[in-house]
């Protein structure tokens, strides 16, 4: 009996301890992620970046015509066609690292990546914990709905199922802004695509130029509301604090738009999967 | 043209590109589970030891990997940990080391029931010819555990290779990742192309645990016969 009582009081501790462990872990990472970013410690710089001899950059792979791989097995799309750009005016070779919307955030914080390019929209959270250079790409969120039972006005929605990306800001629109609706969360482009032609949900919500590209080929799905919420826009971003690689990159962003090389890059890697519904001037920044 | 979804498989280097994709999975599952199993085994034969701090040591370490689920631990070795110790592995380092020390936590837990389950007159007999303890695990407890922990540890190893579909969770470009990568960008000319897509890494998985459990429960019944005559 006396035995057993020990047995259990080991077996107690060992979950109180390990919790504890956790707990203690998750509390103070995030109270050295603040610290980090003031004593530039652990990040890339560009001097380190230029000493090794490459930038690693975040990019989408399941995610055309942003950041995809093709049957060749290349990376490609609008945003690997800047990353490129990028790392052939800095003379270093890129290195790419697939990442999902939900932790873009995570592989900068923990120097995983040095920028990230991965169709990422700017918000007021995200920049308390990122920092983001000029935008090269504005967009807004859009809702798509089978065209037989459309979603058209955003009250259609309550109490009806969404569908979103975890991570995205469609996601962050609807959790702040319209309570009411009931989110279906995915982990990536492929599930919540997938969910919504199981008719999991009443529509699916996600930045409206990448909606356009799916319902192009998909004649049984329209885009209802074209744009609900605010305009938002797509940017770099850096660890927070990197200065030397943010204003690098923010000149670069100017450079390139001068040089009209998002007209070009929208041309060959957008134009073909958008409809005529969308020109270069509703996703390019002048 | 549009029915024949298979042919996603073989546009391009589709086909290659999630061998190449199965091979990092395997790669990963195969480093993990040697280095995992042979702590496992070591770290079993120390908690069948009468000290009690090692004892609670060693079960604390089974609890935290038996109760923390395999996705928070990849999370936690991947994101976190890096900030704060400004230890930096890559991916599939680190997919290894999570793995390996989840079956180490595991595998302690199989060694340990199994040596316990040795019958005591085994062990006494042992002592009673003046071996020493080292004698006594190496001749007399092991080579009878090991037939006893056999399925167990098939089991896991089934479980583990299964496990590594996370890893797409820590870009880790295994075979899951992959054939993402392939449906996505082949959404528009092939709609159909994600059941093929999913279908051959049912098959792939399929053909690497079947196997597997197959020998588990050939051994199982194997030793079952020699057991009971």
């Amino acid at each position: 009996m006396k035995k057993l009582g020990f047995k259990k009081l080991g077996l107690f501790l060992g979950i109180a301890a390990s919790l504890a462990l956790v707990l203690s872990g998750c509390g103070s990472s995030s109270k050295s992620s603040s610290s980090a970013s003031s004593t530039n410690k652990g990040q890339s710089t560009m001097q380190q970046i230029k000493k090794r001899g490459t930038i690693r950059i975040a990019v989408f792979g399941d995610l055309p015509p942003y950041g995809w791989v093709n049957k060749q097995g290349q990376r490609v799309g609008y945003d690997l066609t800047l990353a490129r750009q990028i790392a052939k005016d800095l003379k270093v070779k890129p290195k790419f690292v697939q990442v999902n919307a939900n932790n873009r955030v995570d592989a900068l914080n923990s120097n995983k990546v040095d920028l990230v390019l991965a169709n990422f929209t700017v918000t007021p959270e995200r920049k308390q914990v990122v920092d983001f250079a000029s935008p090269y790409m504005k967009v807004s969120v859009g809702v798509v709905s089978p065209k037989t039972k459309p979603i058209t006005k955003a009250s259609q929605l309550q109490g009806k199922n969404l569908i979103v990306t975890k991570g995205t800001t469609a996601e962050n629109y609807f959790t702040s802004k319209q309570p009411n609706v009931k989110l279906l969360k995915f982990d990536s482009k492929t599930q919540q695509f997938n969910a919504l032609k199981n008719n999991r949900g009443a529509a699916l919500a996600d930045d409206n130029s990448y909606l356009y590209a799916w319902v192009k080929n998909q004649p049984k799905y329209t885009v209802g509301i074209k744009s609900i919420g605010p305009k938002q826009y797509i940017a770099p971003a850096v660890k927070k604090g990197n200065k030397s690689l943010l204003n690098y990159t923010n000149k670069e962003i100017k450079t390139l738009t001068d040089k009209g090389f998002f007209k070009k890059d929208y041309n060959s890697q957008l134009k073909p999967y958008f409809g005529k519904e969308v020109t270069p001037q509703d996703i390019i920044i002048k | 043209m549009a029915h024949s979804g298979i042919n996603v498989l073989f546009e391009g280097r589709n086909l290659i590109r999630l061998f190449g994709g199965l091979w990092t999975t395997i790669e990963i599952a195969a480093v993990a589970l040697i280095l995992g199993l042979i702590l496992g085994v070591i770290l079993g034969v120390l908690r069948t030891f009468q000290n009690r701090l090692l004892r609670v040591i060693l079960r604390l370490y089974l609890e935290f990997f038996r109760i923390i689920p395999t996705v928070v631990l990849l999370f936690l070795f991947y994101y976190i940990l890096p900030k704060q110790m400004g230890l930096n592995l890559l991916a599939n380092e680190v997919a290894t080391l999570v793995f390996a020390l989840w079956t180490a936590a595991e595998m302690s837990d199989i060694v340990r029931g199994a040596l316990i389950s040795v019958p005591q007159h085994q062990r006494e007999s042992g002592m009673a010819i003046g071996l020493s303890r080292w004698q006594l695990y190496r001749y007399v407890l092991i080579p009878q555990a090991v037939s006893l922990e056999l399925p167990a540890t098939i089991n896991l190893v089934t479980r583990v290779i299964k496990t590594t579909s996370l890893l797409m969770l820590i870009s880790v470009m295994d075979v899951i990742n992959v054939g993402q990568q392939v449906v996505e960008a082949n959404n528009q000319k092939y709609p159909t192309g994600v059941f093929w897509v999913y279908g051959i890494i049912f098959v792939m998985y399929f053909a690497i645990d079947y196997p597997l459990s197959w020998w588990a429960k050939r051994m199982d019944k194997k030793r079952l016969e020699r057991a009971n005559g």
